[in-house]
This record gives C-alpha cells, structure tokens and sequence, in this order.
C-alpha cells in the first residue's frame, strides 16, 4: 500500500543527496512537476537517468543538481540543443557532468535487466561504434551456446524512479496509458518510487485487461499532481505544449535568461498545495 | 512548377520507399519524407517510431518522437524496451531512416559530438535509437543536406556504423545486415560501391552540377559511370509535400532532427 504524500512531503523523504535517480517518460508523462520540486528542496549530486534528458533534466543540470547523467539522447525532440547540458559538458557550468553515455536499445534493455533484478543486460547492439570506447559500461561477450558476441551493460537499478501517470485509485494501483515508454521497468528496477498522477479515483477506469498498471504495491509514493507532466502531456487529459518546446531554446540559451526563468516559474513557485489525504493509509 | 532544395530532397527520399516497406522514423526530415510516400505512392507502408508507436498515420507532423498524434493514429503502441528488443532488434524493420550531423565516405555517421569526445566543441544530441537502427534494419537510408562540414572523409566519432574502413568491414564485425544503402542530399543520390562501399554520386538532382558536389563533399568524390540525373519532383508530390508541412505549421521546413 503506497502512501499519498503532498510533493514536497514525498521529494522530501524519497530523493536524497547523491543519489541516483530515474524520471522517466518517453516524451509523454514526463514527471515535471516532481523534477521542480527537486530543484526546489536544491538536491546535490544527484546521478540523473533518463533516456532522453529532455527539457526536464536540461533544468536540474542547468540548477546544479546533477553529479552524472546516464542518458541515450540529449537534445530539444524537434528543436535543437538542450543548452545547459551543451554548457556543463562544454565548459563545466554551473559544475562539470560526467556522462555515462548510451544508444536507446541499450538503455531500455538496462532498464528491463534491473527490473527482472538480473545483474547486466544482453542485447545486439553498439557494433561499430565508438560508444563502448568512452563508456566501459559497454562491454561485449561471447553467446556460451551459438558463440555470437553481444553487447553486455550493467543493469539499471536506481535508487529512486519517478514517474508520472494518468491516475491511481484510492488503493494506490496505478494506470499509465498512451506512449509508455520505460515507466514500468524503471519503477520496478528500482529501490524507492513516487508516482505523480493527473488525479485520483474511485474507478481507476481500466480499458482494457491488458493495460498498464502498476499494483499498489510495487509504489511507495502517490502523489496528486494535476498537469504534473506539462509541458510534456498525459493523454486523454492535456496536448504536448509544442509551443513551449520551442520557446525554451530562446530561454535557455543564455545563462542569465535561464536562471530568470526558474527563478520566476520555478523557485517561486511552491510546489502544488498539498491534496486532500483521500487514499486509505 | 518550382521547388526549394529541401523540397528536392524530401521528396526524392520519399520516392526510395516502397509500399511494403516496414520502417522505423527518425523525426525531422525523415519523418517528413515518409510520410509522403505514405499519401503519394505508398499508403500501406507501415511507419514505426521508436517512442513505441507501430502503424502510425500521422495527419500533422510530429515535433517529437512522442507526440499524442503518433499513438492516436498507430494499429498499436507498445512498451520502448519492447519496441527495441523484439520489433528493431528482431528484425522485423526493412528500413531504418536516419539524419546525421557529419557522413563520411563510408557512410558512418555521427550525431555524438564535434571534436573531441572528453573536451567537445560542439556537443551534439548523441545517438538514441541510431545505432542499432543502424545494425538492425534491413538497409538505411540517410538523408543530409550536402556541405563540407557534413560529409567529411572521416567522422569525429561513429555513431551508427555504416562500413567502417570500407570493403567487409561490415560483415567482419559481424553484422548481417545490408546497412546504409542510399544517400539523399540536396544536390545528389549517393549509394555504396559495391565491393569497396565508398559512398559515389549515383544520380545528380536537376540543375546540378559536378563541380559543386564535388566542392561540397570533404574527400574526392567519385561518380558512378552510369551517372543519372534525378527526375524533378512532380507537380503531385509537391502539392501533397506543401499541403502536409503548412497544415504541420512547418511551411518553412522542417526543424532539426
């Protein structure tokens, strides 16, 4: 049974200094909110994960909070750059990244390895390329039955995920529909997850026998946060704001016009009021 | 009827693809590229991107690999872990459809960085879904725009491998796949040769001339004996190209992938 915490509650006693922490979300159900409050409460070095950094981990690097990033692909989907992730690799501002760099196959394998709790994932990958030369998480090893050599890289098993859903019912299931991306293999790869969710229900409204849903318990956290993925979107209740995607390579661009805006949508912000405790526990 | 260079390249790309065709998208102007063959000459190909999305019928362009009109629009949509392991890895794309930053002449690719890779000039998005759509899919297409800093004798940093050092490169390393088989730019077609896979000039667009691919291209450029010129695009597929990238509110092109 997981509980039901305000925001700043479950970042709180969730996400610790120096740990490694997952904000998952494949371009949908990107768990903005939950990021923000990190930023908030200043966490340090922090070991971000994430396939695509997005605009998400562009602010926690660009606020100081990472140590490492362990990523696939870094850049503004459709736009361009992320700048303050070009600016802490090219010239270590606000402090220098270290980056554990990856192709997507092998981080949504890395991913399922932690959740199935094996040691190291086996995929056919990263031939050729110049990726295992500057990351020695990339290794490769002989098939012991057909003799064929396969990529090998540790598991991924953080110590926090935090993920964002469509909702939760008043016991704490959790549904996640549309673009799912790795959100369930990361929540279940790791250590501690909070769920940040649209709402919550008495019917959690289940479309389908296979839909994706995560038991109450295999969460520790539910937390309400309604438009907690915007700009990214939650289908079936709000669009990906594109607009803003777009604007964001004007804002973060310059160090100065960066830090003005979180200093203005961010920090200043609280984090949502804290909901009305309506689960069980 | 005119064309813009971009236009050119978009749609000479879209006519490489066939209606059978399984493949997976890059966003950008791969993205735009089949989905113009899907409502010109080939309406059952079946586009796949990596956000998990099969089937995907896009009525507007996505700006990124997720957006909600992708999943709306798919037979299906599945997990990422799923859509890596099983669908690229299992080998059930015919054609992966990539961008890059630089190409060389044995058509790697990088997308990584500019530079060195401890102490970058230019630190670029990196890799995503490319290199293993490079080794997975049945053949890759790659679409650049052609200038020096992108087609240079060797890349920074290979990100998708294409033919290595030339020759069976390829098959030593032991991937079976046919890997990057055409190259789209604004000026030319390019496709391997067949025994040393250097990337030559097979087709050269209309209007264009020798000397400018050639001062465009960063090593010397060599040009097939059975030169084609490119037909230009049709009066068809430039209507249907325009009428797609305005209602997508790029009318002015497409971003960056």
């Amino acid at each position: 049974m997981p509980r039901f915490l305000a925001l700043a509650d479950a970042i709180a006693e969730y996400v610790h200094d120096g740990d490694t922490v997952a904000m998952e979300g494949f371009t949908h159900l990107i768990p903005f909110a939950a990021g923000h409050e990190v930023i908030r409460q200043r966490r340090r070095n922090l070991t971000l994960v994430r396939m695509t950094p997005d605009l998400i981990y562009d602010q926690l690097i660009g606020m100081g909070c990472a140590r490492k990033l362990i990523f696939s692909w870094g850049g503004n989907p459709g736009v361009g750059s992320l700048h303050r992730l070009r600016d802490a690799v090219e010239n270590g501002w606000p402090q220098p990244l270290e980056l554990e760099e990856h192709s997507h196959a092998g981080m949504a394998h890395a991913y399922a390895a932690g959740a199935a709790g094996l040691p190291l994932a086996i995929l056919r990958g990263y031939v050729g390329t110049d990726l295992p030369n500057v990351n020695p998480n990339i290794r490769f090893i002989d098939d012991p039955f057909t003799g064929e050599r396969l990529a090998a890289i540790p598991s991924l098993r953080p110590d926090v995920s935090i993920v964002h859903a469509q909702r939760a019912d008043r016991a704490g299931n959790v549904l996640l529909e549309g673009i799912v991306g790795v959100q369930k293999e990361a929540v279940l790869a790791a250590t501690r997850a909070i769920v940040t969710v649209e709402e919550v229900v008495d019917d959690l409204r289940v479309a389908s026998p296979n839909s994706v849903v995560l038991p109450h318990w295999t969460v520790g956290a539910i937390v309400e946060a309604p438009g907690g993925a915007r700009p990214s979107y939650a289908h079936g209740y709000y669009r990906r704001d594109n607009v803003f995607y777009t604007q964001w390579d004007a804002i973060s661009r310059e160090r100065e016009t960066f830090l003005g805006w979180m200093n203005e949508n961010v920090l200043r912000k609280s984090s949502s009021p804290s909901p009305p405790i309506r689960g069980r526990g | 009827m005119d064309h813009t260079a971009s236009e050119m390249m978009m749609i000479t790309a879209a006519r490489a693809l066939k209606d059978d065709d399984v493949c997976f998208v890059g966003i950008g102007m791969p993205s735009a590229a089949c989905n113009l063959a899907r409502l010109t000459h080939a309406p059952n190909i079946t586009l796949i991107y990596e956000s998990g999305t099969i089937g995907a019928k896009p009525y507007v362009l996505p700006l990124s690999i997720g957006d909600p009109e992708l999943c709306e629009t798919a037979v299906t949509t599945v997990p990422v872990p799923e859509m890596f392991a099983y669908w690229l890895q299992g080998g059930r794309i015919t054609i992966g459809f990539l961008a890059a930053a630089q190409i060389d002449r044995f058509a790697n690719i990088n997308t990584t960085v500019i530079g060195a890779y401890a102490k970058p000039k230019v630190r670029l998005p990196g890799g995503g879904g490319a290199p293993e759509i490079a080794g997975c899919c049945g053949q890759v297409f790659v679409i650049v725009s052609h200038s020096p800093r992108a087609f240079v004798p060797k890349v920074d940093f290979v990100t998708s491998f294409g033919f290595g050092t030339g020759g069976d490169h390829r098959r030593r390393a032991g991937i079976k796949t046919a890997g990057p088989s055409l190259v789209v730019t604004d000026l030319c077609l390019m496709r391997p040769h067949a025994e040393t896979k250097e990337l030559m000039v097979t087709s050269v667009h209309p209007g264009t001339t020798r000397e400018e691919i050639t001062k465009r291209t960063g090593w010397p450029v060599k040009f097939a004996g059975d030169l084609h010129e490119t037909p230009p695009p049709t009066a068809h597929e430039l209507s249907v190209l325009r009428e797609l990238l305005n209602r997508s509110g790029q009318g002015s092109g497409v971003g960056p992938s």
